[in-house]
């Protein structure tokens, strides 16, 4: 015993591996760290002077938020809150029948180079810009109004569910496939009995999945005149209405938490 | 699955008649409340605006392109406070969601009142979207950068928060009975055996959101709060389609060069 604890435990005590290995890129992206996050902080203007008034609004509107107005501008609330779910209904129904195709023709073992080119760059784009983006460019085809932002939300759909869809179809079994195939189908046919039935179950969970994105997304569009409560909600904070935009928030925050529970518990059941 | 025998030959279908039934049922009553949903929207258009949408797109192309090119000398400092808002805002909310989502994981919470107080935290910042997170942030802080770094953070927190809190949830068992074992206290449990196996995907998700934020980041400019987007705002309040064209180009090469780059390093962390 006296020989073990003599042994010289210290000089070989055990560390934590690090979480970077290489200790060159460990240390090099620390000190690169730092020093970005000293230049960013000091290009960050900061006005005290503002804050500090900004504060006082702060606690006006925090107490505003707890008694929070339903009453006054209800009809408004009632119209963009049903505005925002007709339009989440809408988008995402024809977002997902529309990303099927996309999604099909972005699969690389279905399709040709051509077509696989242009779905894939139909996704790039929808996925590139954030959605308040894409709703300036359709505000400007149609005008103000929920048509716009129905063909935001279904045209970020079309990018969100393509994609995945597409990532899915290419990880498929292909013996079912080849089996297909074996009896002469077409491509339609292929798809139909060959493909579609491995990817159909998830695609039903991700479409329940968008329904809740499009929802919270609906939520803004109408900052840029594309429909639905952002427009109102924009209203109130530009009148200081904040007891209004307490209701119209806690409206959202209940709405989206609801859809939430019930897509969580439709994805479960289908897993 | 049902066969059925009509004229002496076998016919196999999928599903018995009731089941059918009901499937047709589900159908039919989604199809008629999008159209439900379809007429409100269609009542609230003005369709005349609508009918020249190829025309109005057409002029707007036309003006957008070629963009103005010599506008994005004006554009690289907007740029480089876009990429600010969205790395110091993920910055903050993973500081504040790496404790957050030790406190919401089952396994690992004080207490369980903390517990859904850390849940409830999570959620509401999940529920609103980044934009209005700024609307409120400008009001308070006033317009500029410093209001989308934290409209950013308090988005981020509960998309981070939940995901971590998941896999901490998820850690396997055998490292933390193992380092209790011998004898260590909480904090050097949380240390030696939860860490290492969380710090991954912590890092992964935080990569992840980053990412998204980079996107999220160029319009918070709309309601004043910093970046590219109050450009893009001022842009098109003056009809000045060729600087949007110029705006366009340079978002699509942030996003899809901080996409890229978040890709390469989640692969290489996982």
């Amino acid at each position: 015993m006296a020989e073990l604890t003599a042994s010289p435990v210290t000089s070989r005590r055990w560390r934590k591996p690090p979480l970077i290995r290489n200790p060159w890129l460990r240390w090099g992206l620390l000190i690169g760290a730092l020093i970005y996050l000293a230049v960013a902080i000091s290009s960050v203007p900061v006005d005290d002077a503002r804050i500090a008034r900004g504060l006082e609004r702060g606690g006006r509107m925090i107490s505003s938020f707890l008694r929070p107005d339903f009453a006054s501008r209800w009809y408004d609330i009632q119209i963009g809150v049903l505005e925002s779910l007709t339009m989440t209904v809408v988008s995402t129904v024809a977002g997902v029948l529309l990303s099927v195709p996309v999604g099909l023709g972005a699969a690389r073992n279905l399709v040709s180079a051509p077509i696989y080119l242009a779905c894939r760059s139909i996704i790039t784009i929808s996925r590139t810009f954030q959605e308040v983006v894409i709703a300036i460019v359709f505000v400007v085809m149609f005008g103000f109004g929920p048509l716009a932002g129905v063909c935001t939300l279904a045209f970020a759909t079309i990018g969100f569910m393509a994609k995945l869809l597409a990532e899915d179809i290419e990880e498929i079994d292909p013996a079912p496939l080849e089996a297909i195939r074996a009896t002469g189908a077409g491509w339609l046919k292929t798809v139909t009995y060959a493909v579609m039935p491995q990817v159909s179950a998830r695609l039903v969970g991700l479409s329940v999945y968008r329904f809740d994105i499009n929802l919270r997304e609906s939520a803004i569009v109408g900052i840029v005149g594309a429909g639905g409560i952002g427009s109102t909600l924009q209203t109130t904070f530009n009148r200081y209405d904040y007891d209004v935009a307490a209701a119209i928030l806690l409206i959202i925050i209940v709405l989206v938490m609801t859809t939430e529970l019930v897509s969580g518990h439709i994805r479960r059941r289908l897993q | 699955m049902p066969v059925t025998v009509v004229n002496n030959t076998k016919v196999w279908q999928r599903y018995d008649t009731a089941t059918r039934m009901k499937i047709w049922l589900g159908w039919i009553i989604g199809t008629a409340i999008t159209l439900l949903c379809w007429q409100l929207i269609s009542n609230n258009t003005r369709w005349e605006f609508v009918a020249d949408a190829s025309q109005q797109l057409s002029a707007f192309l036309q003006r957008m392109f070629p963009p103005d090119w010599a506008y994005a000398e004006q554009l690289w400092k907007p740029l480089w406070d876009t990429i600010t808002i969205a790395t110091l805002g993920t910055l903050l909310a993973m500081s504040i969601a790496l404790p957050l989502s030790f406190v919401a994981a089952r396994n690992t919470t004080p207490h369980p009142i903390l517990r859904y107080v850390a849940l409830l935290i999570i959620v509401i910042s999940r529920s609103v979207n980044s934009l209005i997170w700024a609307l409120i942030l400008v009001a308070i802080t006033g317009p500029g950068v410093l209001a989308g770094i934290l409209a950013i953070a308090l988005r981020s927190i509960g998309f981070i928060g939940k995901l971590a809190y998941e896999s901490i949830e998820e850690t396997s068992y055998e490292p933390i009975e193992a380092i209790t074992a011998t004898g260590a206290n909480r904090l050097q449990v949380l240390d030696y055996a939860y860490l290492p196996q969380v710090l991954p995907s912590f890092a992964g998700i935080s990569i992840f959101r980053w990412d998204i934020n980079i996107r999220e980041a160029t319009v918070l400019g709309l309601v004043g709060a910093g970046g590219i987007g109050l450009n893009l705002n001022a842009s098109v309040d003056l009809l000045r389609w060729d600087r949007v064209g110029m705006i366009f180009i340079l978002i699509f090469a942030l996003v899809l060069i901080s996409e890229t780059l978040s890709a390469r390093v989640r692969k290489a962390i996982i």
